[in-house]
């Protein structure tokens, strides 16, 4: 999946996830149910609203004035004792904190969930350098034992069945075969990740968010893995995009109360971790890493993605991602929101995934800081229209209907064509491979008279 | 060109609106008894709130929870409360506090719409013990539970090195299934005791 090379093609994907029908269902179903409980949080504060319109003003804020709170985030996390370093893309991102960890002589790091470690791919590349990683959140730790990525930036394991889980641990950890309770399971990686824990001599983390007022970093987990990696070994690492930062610790009053509300419908995490400075006799990095999003903040039309607080509410919401699957996107961040984020970062790979949208906005809708998801990813289907990142067919079918669209004489007989074939076509002609829109759907039943024709013999008044 | 220089000229080469940072001063939520809100919340997290008429009466509050029972290393950082049968100041590394079983603290306020409590290191040798414990148990001032996170961050001030968390229930997952586990990594019980008529630390 994290191949360089593949160009992703959603529908394709999306076709072989929805061949296991009662899989499909089943994932749909998981993944309804976290919108379920985001509504019910959202409901029981009367100044919901409120609070999306103050993180969306404070987001633009920041945004519009980001090289200051960079810069004031430096001079505050290095007099608390904190070394900030700079990474203009992944490569450099990755260099750096190889370097400090072979300072360290680190063999190995319990890492807890950051999806820039993952946009980086620093994993294989420690790896490739002798260093263990060990993701310390369940879900990932999950995946990473079956060495795939995550399917969802917030529940990275939420594609996996618990038999398939009871069957990993059971060939890697030695649990009971057959076993698939998730409390016997969740036990089973406790004791196993404890002893990762008191071994490893250093923390990665992510970071949620960053202020620039006080130089701190505020961490988010249920799992309290985050803390216990960074709590025992002297060395902690922090990783962040450079859109994490907000400008004031006041302003997590909002974001922390949106939050956990957003993406698993629970009143706030259980631990939001405030570092400002290293633990005493320790050491605090902090990496502020670019990699495509300076360029992103220069454009009118996607600036506002750079809000994103990565709550994943847009992905549980979304009937395609749904009904897809997170892998069916190819990328880190899948779901409405990396289906902006990724064409903007590779257009060429990512140009089906604007096309994995109905349009129906209801990610829009749930975006705790109001980003206009729907309307950018139809704009992202006019830019890669324009250049020329669409398919042959796709191509073909807009010039023709475009031809049709101009002429009315050749809409109405197209319309009659049409209404003709729907009522009297053989089934076996109709429902050809030809007709896409025939594959899993009944064509609606075509009325004697189009729309028009009823129009004109309306009675008159 | 250096990375920073790069990236702040990158950033600096766009001209994005920058409008004005707005005021948080909004009639936010509150609610008629505060702390029978934090303790339905915290219940929603899967902990749980026992009270204390007086600072006098805590030991023996503390000493009837079920984790306290069979637990054999005792951790108790609380100023004057002596529940504990390990002194955190007198442990060198971390590492040897994986066998606490119970864990007793101070935090600072509560928070009643989430059931959040903030609990600061700044004095815990090691921070450490909040999240390897087995069991937690935070000692909070009756007197000061918070209506909403914004009363809560304007009585935190960051301006020396330090750590604090908003701890909010035990330890969980729900990355099998969506089947809800307490007990992930950290705490698998947290109890918050209430204590009457005391100031706090």
């Amino acid at each position: 999946m994290s191949n360089e090379l593949i160009v992703t093609d959603h529908a394709k994907a999306a076709a072989e996830f929805v061949r296991d029908d009662a899989r499909a269902h089943w994932h749909d179903q998981a993944l309804w149910f976290v919108r379920v409980k985001r509504d019910r949080m959202a409901q029981s504060l009367p100044e919901w609203e409120t609070l999306r319109a103050k993180a969306a003003e404070i987001k633009a804020h920041t945004v519009g004035h980001l090289a200051d709170y960079l810069e004031q985030f430096e001079r505050q996390a290095t007099a608390l004792g904190a070394k900030v370093h700079w990474a203009a893309d992944a490569a450099e991102h990755n260099r750096i904190v190889l370097d400090i960890l072979q300072r360290h002589g680190v063999r190995q790091v319990a890492k807890s969930k950051s999806m820039l470690t993952e946009e980086c791919h620093l994993n294989p590349f420690l790896e490739r350098h002798g260093i263990t990683v060990v993701d310390t959140d369940l879900g990932e730790w999950i995946v990473q034992l079956r060495g795939e990525p995550p399917s969802h930036i917030v529940l990275p394991a939420i594609h996996i069945k618990k038999e398939e889980v009871g069957e990993l641990f059971h060939r890697k950890l030695g649990t009971e075969a057959g076993a698939s309770d998730p409390k016997y399971l969740t036990e089973a990686a406790r004791y196993k990740l404890r002893q990762v824990f008191l071994e490893s001599q250093a923390g990665i983390t992510g970071v949620n968010f960053a202020i620039a007022e006080t130089g701190g970093l505020v961490v988010c987990t249920n799992e309290g893995n985050a803390d216990l990696g960074v709590s025992l070994p002297k060395l902690h690492i922090a990783c962040m995009g450079i859109e994490k930062l907000i400008p004031r610790a006041a302003d997590l009053g909002v974001f922390l109360r949106l939050l956990a509300r957003s993406a698993t419908g629970q009143p706030i995490t259980t631990y939001s971790s405030h570092f400002h400075g290293p633990a005493p006799g320790g050491e605090l990095h902090i990496v502020l890493v670019d990699n495509g999003r300076s360029s992103i903040l220069g454009n009118d039309d996607y600036r506002r993605s750079l809000h994103c607080i990565r709550c994943g509410a847009c992905m549980n919401t979304c009937p395609v991602y749904r009904r897809s699957g997170g892998h069916s996107y190819g990328a880190t961040v899948p779901g409405p929101i990396g289906s902006i984020l990724n064409p903007a970062r590779d257009p060429g790979r990512y140009a089906t995934l604007p096309y994995a949208c109905s349009l129906c906005a209801s990610c829009t809708d749930v975006c705790p800081v109001k980003i206009n998801l729907h309307e950018q990813l139809l704009t992202w289907r006019r830019d890669l229209a324009a250049a020329g990142k669409l398919s042959w067919s796709k191509r073909a079918a807009m010039k023709v209907t475009a031809a049709v669209f101009a002429r009315p004489g050749l809409y109405r007989l197209a319309g009659k064509v049409a209404r003709f074939c729907l009522r009297h076509m053989p089934r076996v002609l109709l429902y050809g491979p030809w007709n896409p829109w025939g594959r899993q759907r009944e064509l609606p039943q075509a009325p004697r008279r189009s729309f028009r024709e009823q129009y004109a013999r309306r009675p008159k008044p | 060109m250096n990375a920073k220089q790069k990236i702040l000229a990158a950033i600096r080469r766009q001209s994005p609106a920058r409008p004005s940072l707005p005021s948080l001063d909004e009639a936010w939520i509150e609610y008629p008894d505060a702390q029978a809100q934090f303790a339905a919340a915290l219940a929603s997290v899967g902990g749980q709130v026992v009270e204390a008429a007086s600072f006098a009466d805590l030991p023996a509050v503390i000493a009837q929870l079920p984790p306290m029972e069979q637990a054999a290393k005792i951790v108790c950082t609380v100023p004057g409360l002596p529940l504990g049968n390990c002194v955190l100041d007198e442990v060198a590394d971390p590492h040897e506090l994986a066998d606490v079983d119970v864990a007793i603290v101070a935090g600072r306020f509560a928070v009643a719409e989430n059931g959040a409590v903030w609990v600061e290191a700044g004095r815990l040798r090691h921070r450490a013990v909040c999240f390897i414990c087995q069991h937690l148990v935070l000692v909070v001032p009756q007197s000061q539970v918070l209506h909403n996170m914004h009363q809560a961050y304007q009585r935190l001030t960051f301006t020396e090195p330090a750590y604090g968390v908003f701890i909010s229930g035990p330890s969980k997952t729900a990355d099998i299934e969506q089947s809800l586990v307490i007990g992930a990594h950290g705490a698998r019980s947290l109890t918050v005791a209430m204590v009457a008529g005391w100031e706090g630390v």
